[in-house]
């Protein structure tokens, strides 16, 4: 057991995937000598050698369509999308042949791939560097999505989407990849992919949210001094509405926070699957604490836009009182 | 000198037995043994007159939307024919002759047009048609990736039209084979529309061939109505792939002799003048008098022939027109390996709940 971060707990889940399975394979830009640009994939060129951890040309859309083509020839690609801000450029082969190849071949070709994408802001990065747009991908069915919100989470859950037999989306909170140390086993582990984490037992308020928000949330409910449960989603599609609408049944009210914009996001999804499940339980409306609907500002305004442990401070003591 | 050349090349363009039916024996020699070049000519002949049914069935409301293939058989069955079994057919939606050749079902195709997902379902090493344009390209990169990765001797070899070459994933994976050393052979049919849109819109330069060579990738011109051509050049670039690693770019020179699809008038935009010079350049003429010349096959053999073919075709609309309806489960039980709760509570409930989300209302 060691005290990683998050970052180290990727590249060991990475390795010790790679060391097990010779059909993972890392490709990427500057995944290699560089070790990628946030440093994730550091040492494994120099442990695997350039065949395993290739430096691709400057390309998504074929760092994607090749890694298509990889997991049917009967490998496990890792693909990483160096930040989410360039993940468009993949989204056609993603969501037209990517998410739909098992379904319309009738499982005569599958997509085991697993792609890494640094995402969210709050790290001062430029332009198109901070987005969040796991709802985009979610909608899309046939991707399953998913966001850690600690190092130990991300080792597990990481193992688990490269054995997945599906394409997963594996996002990974670029503002927590640094931010704290967690202990993380040293041997392979599991964490089930559709499965939620209770991350704080409460029975006053349901609070819903993944990724480095969860932080903030966690931050808020100790300012609030409440008895709020925190469920950490772990993954965004597909949805385990099972754990979320045990604990709104408790509590009767729920909070959703997340960085994406609030219009057509995951809390929109989760507003209306609460509504459908819980409604007779509901002692106030479903809350949303979100980005805004207009761009990701450039940094200097970053943390006006990300929720905060004040914004959802607010949300907590509205729902409450409601 | 301030000025010099810091590249220069030429495009070869490969005929073998053209339109008038001169065949260069050189060229020809030994390529394809006489009674290989009888079973092809056949299995022209048969997808001829499964184009023609599979139009038919359209026309009478039997089948969805169908591409005529019509015109093209030469180029993906000359391919199909060069290569081998681990080799993958990375396809678009005009290759039907190469498909049968490789041992894919007919019944498929016709069942992939008649809406039905089970068409797509290959047991050889080809993958379902490929609807967008030009997306499939990548996929022969990465299973040629694959295929080098393990060892396993195979190639992917990838067709799509003049059209394709002007989206922004043909650049990407002609870039990828190119620099990461990947056998990959990129067939291109030429077959001077895009719907209706002409060749000129998509490439202003002289041939779409030297396309590759801006990649680093020996490419060639070819007469995509020449079997005996394609062939040669197939055979060549698969050689080059499998020995050396290293991807070809073939532009196979062909017309669309058909509509784009029976939703399309190409009246509309297509002068006939045009349409019947190519009719006097159709593969299956030139091939016909080829054998005839050679004694090879005589108009007896002809009308037995599509006597044959009829009752071929009339037995594979008769499997894919009698195979059991999908149930409504199909369209959630293929999403993943494992269904999740999600989507079993709206197979569950599809009928039941107006919803279809298992409302509990507790």
């Amino acid at each position: 057991m060691a005290n990683l971060t998050l970052v180290q707990a990727i590249n060991q889940a990475l390795l010790q995937e790679m060391e097990k399975d010779d059909r993972v394979l890392l490709l990427g830009e500057d995944i290699g000598s560089n070790g990628g640009v946030f440093r994730v994939t550091e040492g494994l060129h120099e442990r695997f050698g350039g065949d395993r951890v290739v430096d691709t040309p400057l390309a998504e859309s074929g760092i994607i369509g090749t890694s298509i083509g990889l997991a049917m020839g009967g490998l496990r690609p890792v693909p990483e999308i160096q930040f989410e801000g360039f993940l468009g450029p993949a989204y056609d082969q993603l969501c037209t042949h990517a998410g739909r190849m098992r379904s319309r071949t009738r499982a005569g070709l599958t997509v085991p791939m697993t792609v890494r994408v640094p995402v969210g802001g709050g790290i001062h990065a430029p332009e198109l560097h901070s987005d969040s747009p796991e709802a985009i991908y979610s909608h899309n069915p046939g991707i399953k999505v998913v966001m850690p919100a600690s190092p130990y989470d991300a080792k597990g859950l990481l193992i688990s989407a490269i054995r997945d037999p599906d394409p997963v989306i594996f996002f990974e909170p670029k503002r927590i990849y640094r931010a704290f140390r967690e202990e993380v086993p040293e041997e392979e582990y599991t964490i089930p992919i559709g499965k939620a984490r209770v991350a704080r037992e409460g029975n006053e308020i349901t609070m819903v949210s993944w990724g480095a928000s969860v932080v903030q949330c966690m931050n808020a409910i100790e300012e609030s001094g409440r008895d709020i449960e925190l469920v950490d989603l772990r993954t965004i599609n597909p949805l385990d509405m099972d754990t979320i609408a045990t604990s709104v049944r408790k509590t009767g009210r729920a909070i959703i926070v997340h960085e994406a914009p609030s219009n057509c996001g995951v809390g929109a999804e989760l507003s209306a699957r609460i509504m459908e499940q819980c409604f007779l339980h509901l002692e106030a409306p479903v809350q949303r604490v979100t980005g805004f609907d207009t761009l990701m500002p450039y940094y200097k305004l970053e943390l006006e836009y990300l929720p905060d442990a004040e914004r959802i401070g607010k949300a907590i003591v509205e729902t409450a009182a409601y | 000198m301030p000025v010099d050349c810091a590249f220069q090349t030429s495009i070869e363009r490969i005929s073998i037995l053209d339109e008038h039916g001169v065949y260069d024996e050189q060229l020809g020699e030994g390529l394809i043994p006489d009674s290989d070049v009888v079973a092809l000519y056949r299995h022209m002949t048969m997808c001829r007159h499964f184009d023609e049914i599979a139009f038919k069935l359209q026309r009478s409301g039997r089948m969805g939307t169908y591409p005529q293939n019509k015109g093209q058989e030469a180029a993906s069955l000359g391919a199909a024919y060069a290569l081998e079994d681990k080799d993958w057919l990375v396809t678009c939606y005009r290759e039907n002759a190469g498909l049968f050749w490789r041992g894919v079902d007919p019944e498929k195709i016709l069942l992939h047009w008649m809406g039905d997902e089970r068409g797509n379902h290959i047991p050889v090493r080809a993958t379902p048609l490929a609807i967008p344009i030009g997306t499939q390209m990548l996929h022969a990169t990465g299973l040629a990736w694959a295929s080098k990765y393990r060892g396993d001797g195979g190639i992917s070899c990838t067709f799509f039209g003049d059209g394709a070459t002007s989206e922004g994933d043909f650049h990407e994976a002609m870039n990828f084979a190119a620099n990461l050393d990947l056998p990959v052979v990129f067939v291109c049919q030429n077959n001077s529309w895009a719907i209706s849109v002409p060749t000129r819109i998509q490439c202003s330069a002289p041939t779409i061939a030297q396309r590759g060579l801006a990649y680093g990738m020996h490419s060639v011109q070819v007469d995509g109505n020449d079997i005996f051509a394609m062939v040669k050049v197939v055979r060549e670039a698969a050689e080059r792939a499998r020995c050396d690693n290293r991807p070809t770019f073939i532009e196979a020179v062909t017309y669309r002799l058909g509509d784009h699809t029976t939703a399309d008038d190409a009246s509309r935009y297509r002068d006939p003048e045009e349409v019947k010079e190519w009719e006097a350049r159709d593969p299956m003429i030139r091939l016909r008098n080829w054998l005839e010349q050679r004694d090879l096959w005589n108009e007896n053999q002809e009308q037995a022939q599509r006597i044959e073919d009829e009752a071929t075709v009339s037995a594979i609309v008769k499997r894919a027109e009698e195979i059991d309806p999908p149930t409504t489960d199909d369209i959630f039980n293929w999403m993943y390996a494992e269904t999740p709760k999600v989507l079993e509570t709206q197979r569950q409930t599809l009928r039941t709940s107006s919803i279809g989300q298992g409302f509990d209302g507790t």
